[in-house]
């Protein structure tokens, strides 16, 4: 019986080969799906599964492996993944220490990997390499325009992010174009889940403003705290700690909070529309900014494909170059060091019925490119 | 820096302390009775912080929940123990760690299953919402007033309770020779479980309450075990009152750092660096001062008889 079923298995396999006349394509994704961190992990999984099954396309293959957010496990995986699985493509990855930690060495051994979240900016600049795609930003873009937002209204704000390659990021990010006067700047750890010193200190800065990024339940504690705390003073940041998978756990909190980010669910255009209704009729959830960048991973790999076989590494990487794949972010080019040029909006953070959610209340930049591109020798 | 900064400070450390103790009370007296290392105490404080969003959530009331964190945390701690810790006690040290830490992994991966994997909401309760003014014009956030108030009244419990009770002296005459009691026709198997549940509901309480704090995720169990084994190292393997001490003092000491720190460093650099510099000292310190306490004292600052 087991025999029969088998061989009718791969008899249907063979006619869907026959169909599609191409070579099988191996995508390697490593992303966080066990503790704290799972949400964005698990979105970013849930978006690039969907994308490809509505694709149709049936010579991708998705090797999935869980990093559990530690940097020495997603090394392992991926050595495991390029010498073993022999994948053609890599993606995945949530956390820039984890990024820094595998992207260099995968691309070195000739494997292109895309990146649907993390953009340190050591790969945006010295380092970047023909074999790295960023899809979602270079870490300072959303920083840059709560920096370049917060010059409207606020003339004393307070930073703080956690101390890691992203968290310095972000600092260095929103004080690029800020111009008011700083009240203080503070990293904490990363994972740190009390955050009443640090609150302390903002309360005693005489600051107008608070700006941070804390994601994941960094930033679900920190809302929680600060909003019981009495400082009350407006709070800013870029939309890792109010998108969609951490809004309910931040409860009302978060209501009114002005965020940056390069897609909302509200963002008008028909691919946006197109995913949002996708994602929500499979899983029964809104997306977040982690499942909508994944799907346009999914997307542009899936545009690359049409046009060269993964086996022609110069030719699939010109085509991943151009781009050619419709963004839910609307327009969307690659700028000369494989990273986005976009636009990046202002949110706010509203109730829809019973939802938190974001809407979209103005653009901060628009085809914005990043601070390390001319570092670049590409 | 003004005085209500550091009168804030201070209370923040203090917080911090209770709710070190609340979750080192119980690893301490399951080590000093049973001498067994239950990694997995940290599972029970994440399964005292979900039982408790859980009933909140379906019931609408926070005080509810955390009755409910209390018995879930009690009754997971009673069957663990009666399920497999049991059959840890005679065994060495590396298989009470090995099996602990697979209960971890089980408890993480089985609360993923029933919760999934995004954090839930839990809030303050009413009652306990918004700040209270401090002296020196500062304020300071109720529930972390509530919470040093519910560590002292559990300290002072579990004070009279072990040295004034029939249960404590049987605790105390465990913690002293296991043998001697049983022989002495106490049931030491009862006795051990109640121990252990015990444990399991003080973590479980400080679970629900943190809960309420911070968010309720998979896994945020285990930097609070880290923390909880370096108090009861401090504080002496065993002790209670070592418990007490070592969390006050690591509470202080780490909220104190990570303010503190980076403020002098800025006297010898630029700010910026000695933000970065002072943040990974502070995350330092309390092994540092873990370090420094073992050189002085290898058995902690109270270390019990055994």
């Amino acid at each position: 019986m087991r025999r029969i079923l088998t061989a009718s298995l791969l008899a249907l396999s063979l006619t869907a080969a026959g169909v599609a006349q191409a070579d099988p394509v191996k995508i390697g994704v490593i992303t966080t799906l066990s503790g704290g961190g799972a949400g964005l992990g698990v979105d970013t999984r849930d978006a690039l599964v969907l994308a490809f099954k509505k694709s149709g396309n049936t010579d991708v293959e998705l090797v999935i492996e869980d990093d559990a957010q530690k940097p020495e496990l997603a090394v392992q995986i991926a050595e495991k993944m390029i010498q073993s699985d022999k994948v053609d493509l890599m993606t995945g990855i949530i956390w820039s220490n984890l990024a820094m930690a595998v992207v260099p060495n995968t691309v070195a051994q000739d494997v292109i990997y895309l990146s649907p979240n993390a953009g340190p900016s050591v790969l945006a600049g010295a380092n970047c390499h023909k074999n790295y795609f960023n899809v979602a930003y270079q870490n300072d873009n959303f920083h840059e325009a709560m920096g370049q937002y917060a010059n409207q209204d606020y003339k004393k704000t307070f930073i703080l992010a956690p101390n890691y390659p992203a968290g310095k990021d972000s600092l260095t990010g929103f004080k690029r174009y800020y111009k008011g006067e700083l009240a203080g700047e503070l990293y904490t750890q990363v994972g740190q889940t009390d955050y009443a010193a640090e609150i302390a200190q903002i309360r005693a800065s005489g600051a107008d403003s608070v700006f941070f990024f804390l994601p994941g339940g960094m930033g679900i504690a920190f809302m929680k705290q600060y909003a019981q705390s009495g400082v009350g003073l407006p709070v800013l940041g870029p939309s890792f700690s109010f998108s969609q998978d951490v809004l309910p756990a931040v409860g009302d909190a978060a209501l009114g909070v002005k965020n940056s980010a390069s897609w909302s669910k509200d963002l008008d255009n028909e691919a946006n529309k197109e995913f949002v209704e996708a994602f929500q009729a499979e899983y029964g959830r809104l997306p977040s900014i982690y499942a909508a960048q994944s799907w346009d991973t999914a997307n542009l790999i899936l545009s690359a494909l049409a046009k060269a076989s993964v086996k022609d590494k110069d030719a699939f990487r010109a085509a991943l170059k151009e781009a050619d794949f419709k963004s839910v972010r609307g327009e969307f080019t690659f700028n000369a060091n494989q990273h986005p040029i976009q636009n990046i909006y202002v949110r706010e953070v509203v109730k829809e019925g019973d939802v938190l959610t974001n809407k979209i209340i103005g653009t901060a930049f628009e085809k914005h490119g990043d601070a390390y591109v001319g570092q670049c020798k590409m | 820096m003004s005085a209500a900064l550091l009168i804030e400070q201070l209370l923040n450390g203090l917080q911090l302390g209770v709710m070190l103790f609340l979750i080192a009370a119980g690893l301490t007296l399951i080590f000093g009775v049973m001498g067994l290392i239950n990694l997995a105490h940290g599972s029970l404080y994440m399964i005292g912080a979900f039982a408790c969003a859980a009933v909140a959530a379906a019931t609408g009331s926070f005080w509810l929940g955390l009755a409910a964190s209390l018995a879930a945390a009690a009754a997971a701690g009673a069957l663990m123990e009666v399920a497999i810790i049991r059959r840890l006690y005679e065994r060495d040290h590396l298989d009470q760690v090995l099996a602990t830490f697979a209960l971890i992994l089980i408890l993480s991966e089985g609360t993923r299953w029933l919760f999934g994997s995004f954090p839930l909401y839990l809030d303050i309760p009413p009652l306990l919402q918004g700040a209270v003014p401090l002296p020196g014009g500062g304020q300071y956030q109720l529930y972390r007033l509530a919470i040093i108030g519910v560590g002292i009244v559990v300290a002072v419990g579990l004070y009279l309770l072990i040295s004034r009770t029939r249960l404590g002296m049987r605790i105390r005459a465990g913690e002293s020779d296991r043998e001697m009691i049983a022989a002495l026709g106490v049931d030491i198997r009862t006795l051990y479980t109640v121990v252990f549940a015990l444990g399991a509901a003080l973590a479980g309480l400080a679970g629900a309450m943190v809960g309420a704090l911070q968010s309720v995720q998979v896994g945020m169990g285990e930097p609070a075990l880290i923390l909880a084994f370096v108090v009861i190292v401090i504080g002496g393997i065993g002790s209670i009152k070592g418990a007490l001490v070592g969390a006050i003092l690591v509470g202080v000491v780490d909220t104190m750092g990570r303010f503190l720190l980076p403020k002098l460093l800025a006297l010898t650099m630029p700010v910026s660096q000695a933000n970065l510099v002072g943040a990974a000292l502070a995350s330092m310190l309390i092994y540092i001062v873990m370090a420094l306490i073992l050189a002085l004292r290898p058995r902690g600052l109270f270390a019990g008889q055994a």
